[in-house]
């Protein structure tokens, strides 16, 4: 096996033109059924949001009591809440900022934990103090610390972005720098076999530079793990974010995001079920999509299986 | 005084009426079965301030006199209400004496002293006790028994409204038999005593799990020998409001469950399964908006929200106050949140009914966009581009804070959607409620520091006569560092005038003065706008259709009655 990889991976990265290996990829994306319909679902959810605020016209937060509690019409597609606002609007409102939340807290904890786990894990001397670095923070109860965190910045960023801004970037920074820790245990754990390989100690011996093989050796072949986790993340991020909601510690209570929409509805399940439903199959469809994707973007990445 | 008498003489009535219909036997009915969603975590109401203890506590330990459900003082261990026309209370205000029912007997068979009355006062204000009720006894000189069934009270200055030591299920009687080497700091370490108490109500406790189920059984020695008609009960504890309302209403696993604060169409669809109904009773809670009259602006640091940090930018125009108050529709806030158990209110103090003011009701009532809107016309306050209206470049936007709650944020869009049709616009906030209401004054979310522009929250004071709580609007009880922010004046509203007339309050005995000082202290509250009255909350609890005797009771324990309670058979 470890034949294979050096034959196959170190020919195919540095002779073939971008172009084709690009194409490469499109190829083996396609192959993975799973992920082409993920594909496609993910990008009905983002357009939906996006633009379906031009086509259904309502304002999500228009207040009509005497509409209050009402079942699917031709006015209200997916009902309304026990204020009379629509369910429609406030779903497509609240994914805007579900999904911008959820991806960009993901990517900053993907691109904390991919450091810390390749610097750890490719040299020795960083490996212990960065490893108890994690253990730190996987130790830190995040309720408190989260606490701290509102108190001593709140006002300051409501008072430099506004309130809406200064809350989105509170949130997205601490759901992130509070969820790098697992994709940087896996990220080292993952490095360390790959470093120790014979292509690596191809690449030192030919004399290319350390940042190099690690670009171009090492992050290709642990990129499969930090898709999977990253995958993972943004349905963790989503769900972190309406915890804090619920806690008060998130956007303003009049602020649909998917998480409250959930929380806020499961008192009505039985008198409104559609308030729960709509926004739970929201956060599942798109969970299970951006998961599908990412195994079929791992298996285009993975360069064992490119020339197979 | 006369009034006091008549309801007096109404509740001796009343109790004499439903003795004529007394249910057979003791212990003939069974179990009862209670659910608490916060669960118990003490039978001593002398160390937990909580409202859950003090309820079921109230099973078991009496106090002298207790609150009906009409608010009037009835007497309980006690057998008659001293007053000043029954010689009980003397001319000087400075003492009271209470004669005992004689033959009331401990669970354990021995027998009810005067000696039990005055070791209650001496535990609850040993030093380093941490007596949660200890503001029950304050003004309280000295607590002596003239004989068995006798004590005497003495005060240190006169008091006018001299009932609140031994009084409600906020201070009741504890054996000083058993509780004798419990006094001072051994209070807490004294667990089986503070778990099984001996009592003398209608049940005794037969076991208890600290935070989850306490089982009761009846009291073999209790006065009423045809009382209580339950054999035992089941008091589970933990949960939350809805589902323990759906546990009584649509299960009918439980027969009583507290506080079922829960939107009223999800309370209806769960009463559809007809298992069960709401008792509804009003107290003196209110819902309503604090005005921060200081400014609260971040770049004033540790001054903002203080006397030190000048009058509000824009609250400090009385025209704009006013128009908040205009702008609001109450009979929706009530709809959508409270249904039964909220009225519409513009007054503080909104019962009892002798008490409270209707002054205000002509203008404040009923929601009046016009009124609003071309009172802020007048003074100066003009729509800017984006809707909003500014004067000399202070926008009327403001940061609306409350604790998290789905019926406060309810209410909080509804207010919000109000305040935009006069141009007015509101950034929402909300606050877990244990760092909302936990008083830590470190925590900038705390109702005391009022790091916002208005605050939204529910306040209500014990008994029914308000002195001492309209005296939180005093000048010198604003919340700030110099008393670690402990002052309730929250709205920090300062009126020399108001100062005078509570000084006044304080000095009449009369009970028609009293009642309409307290009306015209009401009433300035009101209209000078230190704070938007919105709801008259009332307490809400759900019961099993089959349970009968039941009177919700919101100026004591809601169980206050809970030996007469029976099952339809």
């Amino acid at each position: 096996m470890t034949d294979a990889t050096l034959t196959s991976s170190a020919p195919t990265t540095a002779s073939s033109p971008t172009r084709s290996a690009l194409a490469d990829m499109w190829k083996q994306f396609r192959a993975h059924k799973g992920g082409v319909v993920g594909l496609i679902t993910f990008a009905f959810i983002l357009l939906a949001v996006y633009v379906g605020p031009y086509i259904h016209t309502v304002a999500p937060n228009k207040i009509n009591i005497r509409d209050k509690n009402q079942w699917p019409s031709l006015a209200h597609p997916f009902g309304t809440d026990n204020l009379g606002k629509d369910m429609l609007a406030q779903v497509l409102a609240g994914g805007r900022i579900s999904l911008a939340v959820g991806i960009t807290a993901m990517l900053l904890a993907l691109f904390l934990g991919t450091l810390v786990g390749v610097l750890s894990g490719y040299f020795r001397r960083l490996d212990g103090p960065l490893m108890r670095l994690t253990d730190l923070f996987l130790a830190l109860p995040l309720l408190p610390l989260l606490l701290v965190i509102l108190m001593l910045f709140r006002d300051t960023l409501r008072a430099a972005f506004g309130p809406e801004t200064g809350i989105f970037v509170l949130i997205v920074f601490v759901i992130g720098i509070t969820s790098w820790m697992h994709t940087a245990r896996i990220v080292r754990g993952d490095v360390l076999a790959v470093k120790s390989q014979e292509f690596v100690l191809a690449a030192k011996s030919s004399g290319i530079r350390e940042y190099r093989i690690i670009l171009k050796h090492i992050l290709p072949n642990v990129l499969s793990s930090i898709m999977v986790s990253a995958t993972l993340g943004i349905a963790s991020a989503i769900i972190t974010e309406s915890a804090l909601s619920f806690l008060g510690l998130g956007f303003p209570s009049d602020f649909p995001t998917w998480g409250r929409l959930l929380f806020d509805g499961a008192n009505f399940l039985q008198l409104t079920p559609s308030r729960v439903l709509w926004p739970g199959l929201a956060i599942s469809l798109t969970v299970l999509s951006v998961n599908y994707m990412g195994d079929a973007i791992r298996d285009a990445l993975d360069p064992r299986a490119v020339k197979r | 005084m006369r009034k006091l008498k008549l309801l007096l003489a109404g509740t001796v009535a009343a109790m004499a009426l439903s003795g004529a219909t007394a249910h057979a036997e003791r212990g003939t009915d069974g179990d009862l079965k209670i659910l608490f969603w916060q669960a118990v975590s003490t039978m001593n109401p002398y160390l937990s301030g909580g409202t859950k203890e003090e309820l079921s506590s109230s099973i078991v330990l009496e106090p002298l006199a207790r609150y009906n459900e009409t608010g009037a003082l009835t007497p309980w261990l006690a057998a008659e209400i001293p007053t000043l026309d029954n010689g009980g209370v003397t001319q000087d205000l400075l003492s009271m004496t209470w004669k005992l029912k004689p033959d009331v007997k401990w669970s354990d068979g021995s027998a009810f002293t005067a000696e039990d009355v005055v070791f209650t006062w001496k535990y609850c204000t040993a030093p380093d006790g941490g007596c949660a009720q200890a503001a029950q006894y304050e003004g309280v000189k000295s607590v002596e028994a003239i004989d068995p069934h006798t004590v005497k009270i003495t005060f240190e200055e006169p008091k006018p409204h001299p009932y609140s030591a031994f009084i409600s299920a906020k201070s009741p009687i504890i054996q000083a038999a058993q509780f004798k080497d419990c006094v001072g700091a051994k209070a807490p370490g004294c667990t089986s005593a503070n778990f099984l108490p001996l009592g003398t109500g209608p049940f005794v406790v037969k076991d208890f799990k600290p935070n989850d189920v306490v089982t009761f059984e009846a009291n073999p020695n209790y006065r009423d020998a045809t009382k209580p008609a339950f054999a035992s009960i089941t008091l589970k504890g933990g949960g939350d409001a809805a589902s323990a309302a759906r546990a009584v209403l649509e299960t009918g696993e439980y027969d009583y469950a507290w506080n079922a604060q829960v939107e009223p169409e999800v309370l209806q669809t769960m009463m559809a399964a007809g298992k069960g109904r709401l008792e509804i009773s009003f107290g003196t809670q209110v819902e309503r908006i604090n005005l921060n009259w200081t400014n609260p602006d971040q770049a004033l640091g540790a001054k903002r929200s203080t006397k030190d940090a000048g009058p509000h930018p824009a609250l400090k125009d009385p025209a704009v106050r006013r128009a908040l108050s205009l702008a609001i529709d109450r009979d929706i806030i009530v709809e959508a949140g409270y249904g039964q158990s909220g009225k519409p209110t513009c007054n503080i103090v909104p019962a009892p009914e002798a008490v409270a003011s209707t002054k205000n009701d002509s203008w404040c009532l009923k929601q009046d966009l016009e009124a609003a809107n071309k009172l802020l016309d007048d003074a100066g306050w003009a729509k800017g581009g984006d809707g909003i209206r500014a004067k000399d470049g202070v926008k009327l936007s403001f940061l609306y804070s409350t604790s998290t709650n789905s019926v406060r944020q309810a209410t909080q869009e509804l207010v919000k959607s109000m305040w935009a049709e006069i141009g007015v616009d509101a950034e929402l906030r909300n606050a877990s409620a244990s760092v909302f209401f936990g008083g830590d004054p470190a925590s900038p979310d705390t109702f005391q520091k009022f790091y916002a522009d208005v605050l939204m929250y529910t306040n209500n004071f014990s008994g029914t006569d308000p002195e001492k709580y309209l005296a939180e609007w005093l000048c010198d009880k604003m919340p700030g560092p110099s008393n670690g922010w402990q002052g309730q004046n929250i709205p920090r509203y300062c009126n020399p005038e108001y100062d005078k007339l509570v000084g006044e309050l304080s000095r009449t005995a009369d009970l028609e003065k009293r009642i309409a000082l307290g009306k015209q202290l009401n009433d300035m509250l009101t209209e000078e706008g230190a704070h938007i009255p919105l709801v008259h909350r009332g307490d809400q609890s759900s019961f099993a259709v089959t349970l009968e005797g039941v009177k919700m009771n919101s100026w004591d324990s809601q169980i206050w009655n809970i030996a007469d309670w029976s099952r339809k058979k």
